[in-house]
């Protein structure tokens, strides 16, 4: 246990200020802890917890995905044309937005790897394109998702909010096991050395492929799932959750230079932000200076993750972090 | 003719440019199975080229690569692992945020982006075992690993992809002899199942150990391939460096105990790595720390440049007390300190940076000195034969030799009362060592203090004055003179000395 908290110390420690902000946001709020409070909260976590996710995988691989936002404009345009109307129809409807999701990731990573750019710059330049599709789909917001399904995925299911149930699947089915892979390693080891991947014999071109087409497609799943907690259709979401995307992700202990953080991590980063968010808008402060407190709070804790800097005893170990 | 006799792997009038530079041209080259095949040059004479076009990292601009009587074509390191021909790298390939089990993981046989299988593992943790590296747990972070430790992670990893062809880039650098021993035992079995070795070294005495045969490259050509034992050392290093050269240590002055102590240390202790710890250094000496890896040596010397923090003891320079907790302190002219790190790639120099740009660093922010000014560095480098190709490419552009003149240059220019090294030769090719060899002499003739960290026995005894054995992070023996013989050292290192005395008594 001791062992698993010092290598997973990022984490921990997400995890610990994740906690301490909710018990402090139910606290505050006027309705206490009720399913309602907690599935909402949930719902505004989890769209963003998708977000990070995608950004994670962009730049656990030492990149960046300046999409994200965008792909989630595109996805959900697209699923407030395709996701109403009969069952079949619908599934149809969810496949095809995971996979223009997936799609936007795969160019992305077919234009890093062959066309040699950095993902950075890439990634800004496709982000207008998919912010121009999603524009041409729903110039305004609007459209309609089917309210069953919505309701299904945004409510509870036995007094547990929905969204945090989805977030338990993702780590336990999905993150769990594909890090037992020799992708998820390869992701890491691609981020902390790629000489040393391609020299042990990884398909380095191949993994960074995948890094982005996981990126889009976890961007298409955030944006699907905006569409359910939402119902409409809207191409200015763009900007506002690519920010958050980095900020949470970084948050959770992701670091920027690639190859350390878990999906986990991410998450947790995301829950924080949010969480920090809704406590704003009960603590009573100005709304003019909510951005102010939540800088603040976001600084304070990006530095508690970095403190053991000043716990080195060998000068040299602080550079190596 | 036996079986033994039929080449495993040939190539035939390979040639590898890099635009102008050709760092390989039209050799032929062929090695066996059941053969340990050691591989000599200096640096830059193209051995590190071959291996890599063999590992699948580089593909050759001519010529052919035939396997088992087969052509075949190298594109990546998976190709070449697939084949059997598995590289262990002078730049360690592990990846240093992963675990040590993962990094055994990566790219293991059988696991490609699919589900990992760790049935593998079992053989690497055998390996390890058996070269005493036992203690390495699976769950332990890379990058918290000694350098030695991770050699042995990386020969493990090597070994338990069962190759036809073993190539071993100064595989055994970090090592110490012990270990090294253990290494070579375990490479001789693989031998001994038909697996061919090459094996790349800058220690002698280690190719003498280890090899079967032995071929020596020289600027990109194929010089001589001969049966170990069929040439001298003196017949090799002349065929190495395509001239006669000198003793490759300079003679030692006799011993004085008369020249002023420029450094003296007293009661050094740190964090339990190393603890009181007191010796001294006088004017025109070469004092040797020596030992296993990782017991103490290399933190005293970080400890004396000022990285590490809250460390105890008393430090005199010049006689004078003294106290500073920082590199920018260290150097200043009334202390005036110079630390040559062990690993020049990351620590010693800034890659991008152009060879100018490097030198100036030490320089810089010194009061009296003027980090531009070019004269500050033209005596060092003419004196250590700089070969390079215009002071404005990045330092990245130099061979590891000549890197560590780069690094030498820039902390002479602050003319150090003493220079603090940390295996200053380590991975680096005859001619260099021979010439920082009489580069430090000539310092220690001038004046300078000289505190020599070695892994190389021979150093310690040819070169230093006077030597320390480190062991769990006191000193466990001093020798100078005729004391300092291999049999000594080797026994101080081990801690058995006193065991000896009590046979011997």
């Amino acid at each position: 246990m001791l062992d698993y908290i010092r290598s997973n110390r990022r984490e921990v420690i997400a995890a610990i200020v994740l906690l301490v902000l909710l018990s402090l946001y139910l606290g505050t709020h006027p309705r206490g802890a009720s399913t309602y409070v907690l599935t909402i909260w949930a719902n505004q976590c989890l769209i963003l917890g998708l977000a990070a996710i995608a950004q994670f995988f962009a730049v656990v691989v030492r990149g960046i995905d300046l999409s994200v936002g965008a792909v989630m404009a595109l996805t959900n345009t697209l699923a407030s044309h395709l996701l109403d109307g009969s069952a079949i129809g619908i599934g149809f409807g969810i496949v095809a937005v995971l996979a223009a999701g997936a799609a936007c990731g795969l160019v992305n990573g077919l234009v890093v790897v062959y066309g040699r750019i950095q993902p950075i710059v890439v990634t800004l330049a496709t982000a207008s394109i998919f912010i121009g599709v999603a524009l041409m789909l729903r110039p305004t917001p609007g459209g309609a998702i089917n309210y069953d399904l919505a309701d299904a995925v945004t409510l509870d299911v036995f007094g547990v909010p929905t969204a945090l149930v989805l977030s338990g699947l993702l780590i336990f089915a999905f993150w769990i096991p594909f890090r037992r892979t020799g992708l998820g390693l390869g992701l890491y080891a691609l981020g902390s050395s790629e000489q040393a991947a391609f020299q042990s014999g990884m398909d380095t071109r191949l993994i960074r492929i995948a890094a982005f087409t996981l990126a889009g497609l976890f961007g298409g799943v955030a944006g699907l799932y905006y569409s359910f907690v939402t119902t409409t259709g809207d191409a200015g979401i763009a900007a506002n959750f690519t920010l958050n995307s980095i900020a949470a992700v970084v948050l959770g202990g992701v670091l920027l230079r690639g190859g350390v953080g878990s999906l986990v991590g991410a998450m947790a980063g995301a829950f924080i932000l949010k969480t920090i968010a809704s406590l704003m808008f009960f603590s009573g402060i100005p709304s003019l200076a909510q951005p102010l407190f939540e800088g603040l709070i976001l600084a304070a804790a990006i530095a508690v993750g970095g403190a053991d800097v000043l716990r080195a005893r060998n000068r040299l170990e602080v550079f190596g972090r | 003719m036996n079986q033994h006799d039929v080449p495993l792997l040939q190539m035939r009038d390979i040639s590898m440019h890099f635009g102008a530079t050709k760092a390989l041209e039209d050799v032929d080259f062929a090695c066996r199975s059941h053969e340990i095949h050691a591989v000599l040059g200096e640096n830059g004479a193209g051995k590190s080229t071959l291996m890599k076009l063999i590992a699948g990292v580089l593909q050759p601009t001519g010529g052919r690569i035939i396997l088992d009587d087969t052509d075949v074509k190298l594109a990546t390191p998976r190709t070449a692992q697939d084949l059997g021909l598995v590289c262990m790298f002078q730049e360690l390939s592990l990846v240093p945020d992963l675990t040590v089990r993962e990094n055994l993981l990566l790219g293991a046989p059988g696991s490609g982006l699919g589900w990992l299988r760790s049935e593998a593992l079992a053989k690497a943790q055998d390996v390890l075992t058996r070269i005493d590296g036992g203690h390495i747990k699976m769950s332990t972070r890379v990058s918290d690993l000694s350098l030695p430790s991770r050699q042995q992670v990386e020969i493990a990893k090597a070994l338990m992809r069962a190759p036809r062809l073993l190539i071993l880039d100064e595989a055994t650098s970090a090592l110490n002899a012990s270990v090294v021993a253990k290494v070579f035992d375990l490479i001789r079995a693989e031998r001994d199942q038909g697996t061919s070795v090459l094996f790349i070294s800058h220690r002698f005495h280690e190719i003498e150990a280890l090899a079967d045969r032995i071929s020596v490259f020289r600027n990109g050509s194929r010089v001589a391939t001969f049966d170990q034992g069929a040439h001298s050392y003196d017949e090799i290093i002349n065929m190495m460096v395509g001239q006669k050269i000198g003793e490759l240590f300079p003679p030692k002055p006799p011993v004085s105990a008369t020249g002023k102590e420029v450094l003296k240390v007293e009661n050094f202790s740190w964090e339990g790595r190393f603890a009181d710890v007191s010796l001294s250094v006088r004017e025109g000496q070469i004092v040797g720390l020596g030992g296993l890896d990782g017991q103490g040596q290399g933190a005293f010397l970080m400890g004396l440049f000022g990285l590490l923090r809250r460390a105890e003891g008393r430090i005199s320079v010049s006689g004078k007390p003294v106290s500073y907790s920082s590199p920018k302190a260290a150097k200043q002219p009334d202390i005036a300190l110079a630390f040559i790190p062990e690993d020049r790639k990351t620590e010693g120099l800034i890659q991008e940076q152009s060879i100018l740009e490097n030198l100036q660093l030490a320089a810089l922010g010194l009061k009296d000195l003027d980090a531009s000014d070019p004269e500050l560095y033209t005596s060092t480098l003419d004196r250590l034969e700089l070969k390079h190709g215009g002071l404005e490419l990045p330092v990245s552009s130099l061979s590891g030799g000549n890197q560590q003149k780069v690094v030498l240059a820039k902390w002479l220019a602050i003319k150090p009362r003493c220079l603090l090294l940390a295996d200053p030769t380590r991975g680096i090719d005859v001619k260099t060592k021979t010439q920082i060899y009489q580069m430090l002499r000539r310092l220690a003739d001038e004046g300078t203090a000289i505190l020599l960290l070695s892994t190389d026995y021979e150093e310690l005894i040819q070169l230093c004055d006077e030597t320390h054995i480190f062991y769990a992070g006191r000193l466990a023996a001093s020798m100078s003179g005729d004391n300092m013989t291999a049999q000594n050292i080797i026994a101080a290192s081990l801690n058995v000395t006193e065991e000896r005395k009590v046979v011997h008594a």
